[in-house]
């Protein structure tokens, strides 16, 4: 399978609700011939009917750099937004068993931003919300208040893993000891963990990571990727299908190298110019009034038991 | 040109509220490095020892200035208009960057 690069930086226009279905894993192909309804086709020999397919898969939501504390254009509420997003997974037919927020949950790490996001992440109608930082969380005190609140009790490093329905989720920490003209930064000890942790899995085993810096060499030049991120593929590329969440950039962005299919996600707060349109990263100030809702959005995942495959729908907030 | 009239030139680019004040005898924040668009500017610059130099963010996204070696103490979150104040005694080269946003890196050179 060949590389290709996709990106969807442009806000739809076409119509009020962007669908974007992406399929990853060995049985891409089939699936995609055969549309939605056939991704809840239980294997050949496997017991129970269309009832027991529907029990059997899962969905999980990711959202992505909040920034509670920003106050400034293209968007002065970001609570707002963050409330808005929230309300609208809630208002979806699904629950969704979990949701995960890849970093950047506030603007500026400092406690009422922390607090209002816990806050609001309450009214969510799931199972169980995680959080990794972003950069912009881990200010001035390595992630220390971060983890105090977010951190689940986890020790060491912050970066855990958890299996769920068949799935195994790895939660990895690439904002900590960033280096000086570097990008996002894993380090030998994450990386000896990760080893660890994936060595006992099967190859048929879905893998799904979240890191808040782009794992790929997305734009350098504005710090988008992880400096050591090849050591963790090399890791990973044995596997048949491995989902990888990313967020910090403000806008989709995809990419698929082998069995290994890369997503950066909208904010929910405010977008960013795509790589090199524009001297730097930072808050678009080009959203056309009244058109903020169309870039930022969640991101609906949900997999099929007895298959390798992850479904990734973005939803737009408008 | 003396070194007291370049201060005061320096100053008077800088400052130009100053402009019509008698130049002190020694030089408080002479020296500016503004942060815009994700860069330091200027990229390198070079101060005499004992200056003072005062980083602005202008940007929409805040900055953290942390010295590469440990040489002087990190800023504090820097905000849109935020400035931070840090003085250098001893000549030398002190590489920073932006903890935040690593990619965006510059110079003092103390001479």
């Amino acid at each position: 399978m060949s590389d290709q690069d996709h990106d969807d930086t442009v806000a739809p226009a076409r119509r009020e609700f962007l669908e974007c279905m992406a399929w990853a894993g060995a049985g891409a192909l089939w699936l995609m011939k055969g549309g939605v309804a056939n991704a809840i086709t239980l294997p050949a020999g496997a017991k129970g009917g269309a009832a027991e397919a529907k029990d059997a898969t899962f969905s999980f939501v990711q959202i992505s750099d909040s920034h509670i504390g920003f106050h400034k254009a293209p968007n002065p509420d970001p609570v707002a937004s963050l409330r808005e997003t929230i309300a609208h997974i809630n208002a979806q037919r699904q629950r969704p068993d979990f949701i995960v927020h890849t970093g950047d949950l506030t603007h500026l790490s400092r406690p009422e931003q922390f607090d209002t996001v816990a806050e609001l992440l309450k009214e969510a109608k799931t199972g169980q919300v995680f959080f990794i930082p972003g950069e912009h969380d881990v200010i001035g005190d390595n992630g220390k208040a971060f983890f105090a609140r977010f951190g689940g009790g986890v020790s060491g490093g912050g970066w855990h893993s958890f299996d769920h329905h068949g799935v195994h989720f790895v939660a990895l920490i690439n904002v900590l000891n960033l280096q000086a003209g570097g990008l996002g930064f894993l380090g030998s000890e994450q990386l000896a963990w990760l080893r660890q942790d994936l060595a006992g899995l099967s190859a048929s085993t879905p893998i799904v990571v979240f890191a808040h810096m782009p794992m790929w060499s997305l734009y350098p030049a504005w710090g988008w990727g992880t400096q050591d991120s090849a050591r963790a593929l090399t890791l990973l590329r044995r596997f048949g299908s491995v989902t990888v969440l990313n967020g910090h950039i403000h806008q989709i962005q995809r990419k698929v190298e082998g069995q290994v299919t890369f997503y950066t996600a909208r904010s929910t707060a405010y977008p960013q110019p795509a790589p090199g349109v524009g001297p730097a990263p930072g808050p678009l100030q080009s959203v056309p009034p009244g058109q903020l809702h169309r870039y930022l959005g969640s991101r609906d995942v949900r997999h099929v038991r007895g298959g390798e495959a992850i479904a990734v729908t973005d939803v737009a907030l408008g | 040109m003396t070194l007291r009239s370049l201060l005061f030139f320096a100053l008077a680019l800088t400052s130009p509220v100053l402009m019509s004040a008698a130049p002190p005898a020694h030089v408080a924040s002479a020296y500016h490095v503004d942060i815009r668009n994700f860069h330091f500017l200027p990229a390198r610059l070079t101060v005499p020892a004992g200056a003072q130099v005062t980083w602005t963010n202008r940007d929409e996204e805040p900055h953290i200035v942390v010295s590469a070696g440990g040489q002087f103490p990190s800023s504090p979150g820097l905000d849109t208009g935020d400035s931070y104040h840090a003085t250098f005694s001893k000549p030398g080269t002190y590489a920073y960057f932006c903890s935040i946003h690593p990619q965006m890196v510059g110079t003092i050179v103390v001479q």
